[in-house]
């Protein structure tokens, strides 16, 4: 059977030179920002120890610079941010969701765990 | 895309008026592929965080274990995994530019950001390759078992070893024979045996020979398992001290005193589930990294012969391109829970 349906949705994704153009210079925007906040993270790394007081702050920014690169790439590389609204939403919900939850299940169990080893011995 | 519809042939259309969220059936299956395949890396690095929360301060740290380049040795934290994360972050934007020159139906375009996607992923393998190797065979000094039952990874320069001169005779060599061949590798492994003591080496054909080393400097033990003595959390015992534990351990002409880099049993760097987590996710990772350059090879194939011209869309570029960015998310994920924090 002639797949009509993937024809017709794929040519929607065309474009023109000029809008080309702007696309590219938004990769380029992109790729910058991506390669800045990693140095950043790398700078931060190597200069700041875990010893240090300063060090939880660090963690904690090293985690949101992490989830703004996720989104750059998502929403801009994999151009979830041009999809319908619904699909972006079907995507990335039900996956947040089960991923807090099992992040704070199995943090906070672990350090139970640990707690126990140190008490009572592994 | 604007969300226009557009008449279309109900059969083809799961029997709905139009495809599920106006996108194609290939980009969606794609997408939940993905969805599934991110909770698997989110199951891994969670029960990374597991452990690790379980352990604390045994745990090592990325900064003091990833700290070496190329060709250039040790005290470069964290510089080689950066740039192996550059290198895919470039190789994800030349995917993007191939999509975008799909999409202009510029083919020239799309083959040339292909062929440059495959190249950085090529290049990307070759490090992890790299860096595999590195972590296995390990440091010059290996992680050690003091004389109290306590474990300490090392930090310093090691004094180079010059010859192992023959004093007793064994079935090859004689006496007063100097060897200067394969000699770390020699140490390392007589170091493991317990075939070391009071500065002396005995080789496999059961001769003994003197080590003739140049002095180490700056040597820093950091406590990794407590002891009697030392505790995980100590500060690090430096200089003479150091030297002096040290040597009694690797001297000691006992076996499994020192551990020399990473295999699934055991690693120098800390507990023995660092090692297993390191081999798991970058190497399922790394599998995912082989898998898109294959898949990416394949599609710039069919680029070059015309295949996706010939259809009138070039959405293959933009679902293998979809895979391959997610390889780039997963890496950036991997960077900040295995080699940051």
């Amino acid at each position: 059977m002639e797949r009509d349906d993937l024809i017709e949705y794929s040519l929607q994704g065309h474009h023109s030179e000029e809008q080309g153009k702007a696309i590219r210079k938004k990769i380029w925007m992109v790729t910058a920002l991506l390669t800045a906040i990693t140095i950043v993270e790398v700078g931060l790394g190597a200069f700041i120890k875990q010893s240090s007081g300063a060090w939880p702050f660090v963690k904690w920014s090293f985690i949101i610079m992490t989830l703004f690169k996720a989104g750059y790439i998502v929403m801009i590389f994999m151009h979830l941010g041009d999809e319908k609204k619904t699909l972006r939403y079907v995507i990335l919900v039900p996956y947040f969701l089960f991923m807090l939850y099992l992040i704070f299940i199995a943090l906070w169990e672990g350090l139970a765990v640990g707690e126990a080893w140190s008490t009572y011995g592994v | 895309m604007a969300g226009h519809t557009t008449e279309l042939d109900v059969k083809v259309l799961w029997g709905g008026k139009e495809s599920p969220f106006q996108t194609s059936y290939g980009k969606l299956m794609m997408w939940f592929f993905l969805v599934s395949d991110a909770l698997t890396f989110g199951g891994l690095l969670i029960s990374y965080g597991f452990t690790r929360h379980n352990t604390q301060d045994a745990w090592p740290i990325g900064e003091e274990t990833f700290n070496s380049l190329p060709f250039l040795g040790h005290g470069y934290p964290l510089i080689y995994v950066a740039l192996m994360t550059f290198i895919l972050i470039v190789s994800s934007v030349t995917m993007v530019l191939a999509v975008e020159a799909g999409h202009r139906m510029d083919r020239k375009g799309v083959t040339k950001w292909m062929i440059a996607t495959i190249i950085g992923g090529f290049f990307f393998l070759g490090s992890q390759a790299w860096e595999w190797s590195h972590f296995i065979h390990g440091s010059e000094f290996g992680k050690v078992e003091l004389a109290d039952g306590s474990q300490a990874i090392v930090r310093g320069h090691f004094g180079e070893i010059e010859n192992f001169t023959v004093i007793e005779a064994g079935k090859h060599h004689k006496k007063g024979d100097v060897i200067k061949e394969d000699l770390m590798h020699t140490f390392q492994h007589a170091a493991e045996k317990g075939h070391l003591h009071d500065g002396k080496i005995l080789l496999h054909d059961g001769s003994i020979a003197k080590i003739n080393k140049a002095k180490d400097e700056h040597m820093e033990l950091i406590i990794k398992k407590d002891g009697k003595k030392n505790k995980i959390g100590d500060a690090p015992i430096e200089g003479e001290a150091a030297t002096k534990l040290y040597y009694e351990a690797i001297y000691s002409a006992q076996p499994s005193r020192v551990i020399y880099g990473a295999n699934l049993k055991q690693n120098e760097y800390g507990p023995q589930q660092y090692g297993q987590f390191f081999f798991f996710i970058t190497g399922f990772h790394g599998f995912h990294v082989f898998s898109g350059v294959m898949i990416n090879i394949l599609i710039c194939i069919g680029v070059m012969a015309g295949t996706y011209h010939k259809r009138g869309h070039y959405e293959m570029v933009e679902k293998t391109g979809l895979y391959w960015h997610f390889v780039d998310l997963v890496w950036v994920f991997v960077f900040t829970f295995f080699y940051l924090v």
